[in-house]
């Protein structure tokens, strides 16, 4: 009887019992028909793609590749990577000059914050937007983020030499958003870890981590840049440093989109990425660092976790970062997709789903009250901010905002 | 299908609805006869539902059996021009493996060559190319045309044709005695299995397609026929592991075709003779798992780790050879017997033997022998050029529609559908039913609907034959309960319905039990949970697993009889 002891399937896709419980969660399903929805579109759909290619449905590009499938899967199907590798696969249309614009993240980055001032002018008009709508398929209703003048990377040059003097280091991941469109949280960050005796250095040769070029389907692209990313977080690890960054979607792409969907080997710097809020936390609640926070910081504050934190089962970091200052009252919130996904909000095509995907945590963050919504997700951010005119933070800047720095660097010996 | 009353006499009455009964009906029916099928259960319930369905190209009968493989060619090339969609083209490979001979491989190809099967040896470097779930082992490999057919489609599509023709269909009708006058047979006495009535039918001709039944159908006439049951058992796979068929290029043994049906792979077989009372009760035993788990893994190793859905079994219905009603020695060819030779028994005539492959013409042979005894002017059998319904350029139709209805891409859910039922799928698109029923199969409430309209679906195992819905890995888990609630509004039943989805759970877990362990145990438990556990259905159904709930009021479009 060996032959049937044995007989146990490592196919991941086989591992479904067909529960559907991952359709009832997906946040596309439930606002658009023409989305077969996770399971159809992934494991059942995958039977019939192994059948004939020919049976790929082009519906599959309305994932907007949440994971929130995977998360509820009690089987642990990887269904969300079960699509996109489908799309990549099968899905031979030509990548939009749109598309290739938008999954560019650094590329753009670095054009648009050369002419920050124009570009940021150029924008905001409604005339620009109307011609982005028609002519690229970029929704008109959509604000493009601002880009800065003087990007994270100068500002980290300038002060190299301050963070030389600390015992322990960090390496850090900016991301294109804190580099283009927001080094005020790079910079927060930095100042957090000096307080607590961290000194950050740069991660040295850095690119965007990917997840637009998977989205857009520019794989060798982004396969190029994961391979760059790999090397250089390898030598930060070789000199002990862990590597951190401030957006949960950086940090699950690199932690689990590479081995997944770009076929990349991170096993041997997989365990050093992490979140600075997980990171932080996790310092703290070891009693290895001390947090001093004002006492007149006052504010009520609701926790948005975005679908990737989610996967990632991280957000007990960041609320617990949070809960810390003593006057901040945390509003729970639901957690479920704010509909923008990246890139996936920003195309004409997809705005009515995005919108409709986000109604009801839109009117639950109305609901709560708050004085800040805190998200580890600049694209969450971007959405809520649109659709609700909160005041939208990464816990980061709120520790940084609460924090008393002069009792922060004393209780950690520093002076 | 079913009848008021008799006093219509036919030219020929054809008992069993297999492949062969169901062939032979659209044959006379197309050359004019008055014809009526009778079949006790359901289309291609017995044998003909339950093999590999490999289309083979005769190569595996070539060393042993010119005959067989010469037929099995000739009717390939046919069932691929008149039963495309049917038909997938897979292509096979014969592969030898360090302990099997490749001298044998030489005799294999010469008696592919003398049949007429186009066999190429090929390096087995490009056969692993070719076929990457191949044992890469392999010392030898020869192409052969090959390829992958649907048994239940193709019995269908016989079926729905012979009646377009004029044929009238009785299902769930059990011959239970002939009409005798002396030395002739001019009819057959019918059992109604739903209500239990008898039906005397008159016919100039009957014709005994039963399979392995024929032998108690010839009792019946009182002549003798020896049926030597052979029962194979199956082993049916989550998911497509080899996209071109794999045979063992060896002596014909257990377990050496690896064939990738619809969105399945399946092993098989195994080879046992059975008592003939033992025909009715087929269950896998667990030493045949091992045997085709053991043999199978030496052609595509995949099959050591890949979950399997569920086992069955059929019996090849194997006769013993024409004129030895001694019956010691059994034939693999067409046996087709007028028992006015043989016994001296006029009006009755014996279709048997064969395979699947063949029974296009075992229809022939055994129409061509009717026209023949009835003395009326034969007008031709052109069944190995016309189209069965459904067969034709599906390419075409899918871009008919997509330009007449400005949609863009077809989902995989019509796509599916119109595979399954080529040309005829457009009547389903029309409908655009397009809510999911069966989820692992893409089967549509449309498709559903479909099928209890136009293809003689009267339950949920006929609307699997028909469709695929619940073959699936979750084996009617989640459909079943959803085209219960579909077949209830269509027949203004649903306590049928119901029974009749007991029935149904009860028979795909028939098929998961030999191989309840890993995730098909968790699909079988997950099963429980929702059937017994909320849906509070317990215990065996009022009816048996070939029969119809007797409640149910089908409105079939047919002729009354």
């Amino acid at each position: 009887m060996d032959y049937q002891i044995e007989n146990i399937s490592p196919n991941n896709l086989e591992d479904c019992t067909k529960c559907t419980i991952c359709t009832v969660y997906c946040p596309v399903s439930a606002v658009n028909p023409d989305y077969p929805g996770p399971k159809k579109a992934g494991p059942d759909g995958e039977r019939y793609r192994l059948k004939n290619a020919s049976f790929y449905d082009k519906a599959l590009k309305f994932c907007l590749n949440c994971k929130r499938c995977e998360v509820s899967c009690p089987s642990n199907v990887r269904i969300g990577d079960i699509i996109q590798m489908a799309r990549l696969k099968y899905d031979t249309r030509p990548v939009s000059l749109r598309d290739k614009m938008l999954a560019n993240t650094d590329f753009m980055g670095t054009l648009a914050t050369k002419f920050s001032p124009i570009v940021n002018t150029t924008l905001k008009m409604p005339v620009t937007k109307r011609l982005l709508h028609m002519t690229m398929g970029i929704d008109r209703h959509r604000i493009m983020p601002r880009y800065t003048s003087e990007t994270f990377d100068d500002w980290m040059k300038k002060i190299a030499p301050s963070q030389d003097v600390f015992k322990n280091f960090v390496a850090y991941f900016h991301g294109c958003f804190v580099n283009y469109n927001n080094p005020k949280l790079g910079k927060d960050f930095v100042h957090i870890m000096n307080a607590i005796g961290y000194g950050v250095k740069p991660l040295g040769k850095e690119r965007c981590c990917g997840v637009a070029k998977i989205a857009n389907k520019l794989i060798s692209e982004a396969r190029r840049d994961a391979k760059t990313n790999i090397r250089s977080m390898e030598t930060a690890m070789a000199k002990g440093w862990n590597v951190l960054a401030t957006s949960s979607t950086c940090v699950f792409t690199m932690r689990e989109e590479y081995p997944h969907l770009l076929g990349i080997d991170n096993t041997a710097v997989r365990n050093n990425i992490s979140l600075a809020t997980t990171f932080i936390n996790k310092l703290v609640s070891d009693a290895k660092v001390k947090l001093v926070f004002r006492d007149d910081f006052k504010a009520r504050i609701c926790y948005h976790t975005p679908c990737h934190m989610q996967k990632l089962g991280w957000k007990i970091h960041s609320v617990s970062l949070l809960n810390m200052i003593p006057r901040v009252t945390l509003v729970p919130l639901e957690s479920m997709c704010c509909g923008m996904a990246g890139t996936y909000g920003f195309k004409k095509e997809n705005y009515e789903f995005s919108q409709a995907i986000g109604q009801d945590l839109f009117d639950n963050i109305y609901r709560a009250g708050a004085d800040i919504v805190a998200t580890d997700c600049e694209t969450c951010k971007w959405q809520i901010e649109a659709n609700t005119g909160m005041r939208v933070e990464n816990p980061i800047t709120i520790v940084a905002e609460a924090l008393d720095w002069e009792a922060t660097r004393k209780a950690n010996g520093l002076t | 299908m079913r009848k008021k009353d008799c006093g219509k006499h036919y030219d020929v009455v054809i008992v069993g609805a297999g492949a062969t009964g169901a062939g032979t009906a659209r044959d006379c029916a197309i050359r004019g006869l008055k014809v009526l099928l009778v079949e006790r259960y359901d289309f291609a319930a017995g044998a003909t539902g339950r093999n590999h369905g490999l289309l083979h190209s005769g190569a595996r009968y070539a060393v042993t059996d010119q005959e067989s493989a010469t037929e099995c060619i000739s009717e390939n090339a046919i069932l691929r021009r008149i039963a495309s969609h049917c038909v997938e083209d897979t292509g096979g490979l014969f592969i030898t493996l360090p302990e099997d001979s490749l001298e044998y491989q030489k005799t294999f190809i010469e008696a592919c060559n003398k049949a007429g099967i186009s066999a190429r040896e090929i390096d087995p470097d490009e056969a692993r190319k070719m076929e990457p779930a191949v044992n890469s082992k392999l010392i030898g490999a020869v192409t052969v045309p090959d390829g992958a057919i649907d048994p239940f489609r193709l019995t269908t599509a016989n079926v729905v044709d012979a009646h377009r023709y004029g044929a009238d269909i009785l299902t769930y009708h059990e011959v239970i005695d002939m009409v005798r006058n002396g030395t002739r047979i001019e009819g057959v006495v019918l059992r109604d299995r739903r209500t239990n009535k008898k039906i005397t039918v008159e016919a100039s001709l009957v014709i005994n397609a039963g399979g392995i039944w024929s032998q108690s159908i010839c009792n019946m006439a009182g002549v003798k026929v020896n049926m030597f049951p052979a029962k194979g058992a199956l082993l049916i796979f989550g998911h497509r592991l080899n996209n071109i068929v794999i045979n063992r290029c060896r002596k014909p043994a257990d377990a050496d075709i690896l064939v990738p049906g619809d969105t399945i792979s399946l092993i098989g077989t195994t080879s046992s003779r059975i008592p003939f009372e033992d025909v009715e009760r087929m269950e896998v035993t667990p030493e045949e798992v091992d045997i085709l788990l053991r043999e199978g893994i030496k052609i595509a190793p995949c099959l050591a780790y890949t979950r399997i859905l569920r086992a069955y079994a059929g019996v090849r219905p194997l006769i013993a050879s024409d004129d030895d009603p001694s019956g010691r020695s059994i034939s693999r060819g067409i046996v087709c017997l007028d028992h006015a030779k043989r016994d001296g028994l006029e009006g009755f005539i014996t279709i048997s033997g064969g395979k699947l492959m063949t029974y296009r013409l075992m229809a022939e042979q055994a129409t061509d022998m009717a026209f023949n005894k009835l003395g009326i002017k034969d007008p031709g059998c052109t069944t190995s050029t016309t189209p069965l319904p459904g067969s034709g350029n599906t390419e075409a139709d899918i871009q008919e529609r997509t330009s007449k209805q400005h949609i863009i891409e077809l989902s995989t859910d019509q796509k599916a559908a119109l595979g399954r039922h080529g040309s005829l799928g457009m009547e389903i698109a029309r409908q655009g039913d397009d809510a999911i029923v069966c989820e692992c199969e893409h089967v549509s409430v449309g498709e559903i609907k479909y099928a209890i309209k136009n293809l003689h679906a009267e339950s949920l195992v006929h609307l699997r034959r028909r469709t695929r819905l619940g073959m699936g890995t979750c084996q009617g888990c989640l459909c079943a309960c959803r085209a219960a609630a579909i077949l209830g509004e269509e027949t203004h039943d649903n306590e049928g319905a119901i029974e009749d989805l007991k029935m149904f759970i009860n028979e795909r877990w028939k098929g998961m039990t030999p191989v309840a362990w890993g995730k098909t145990l968790v699909e079988a438990q997950f099963m429980s949970w929702i059937y017994a556990g909320i849906g509070g259905l317990e215990g065996n159904a009022t009816h048996d697993e070939e029969c119809v709930p007797t409640r149910a009021k089908m409105k079939i479009e047919t002729n009354e009889v």
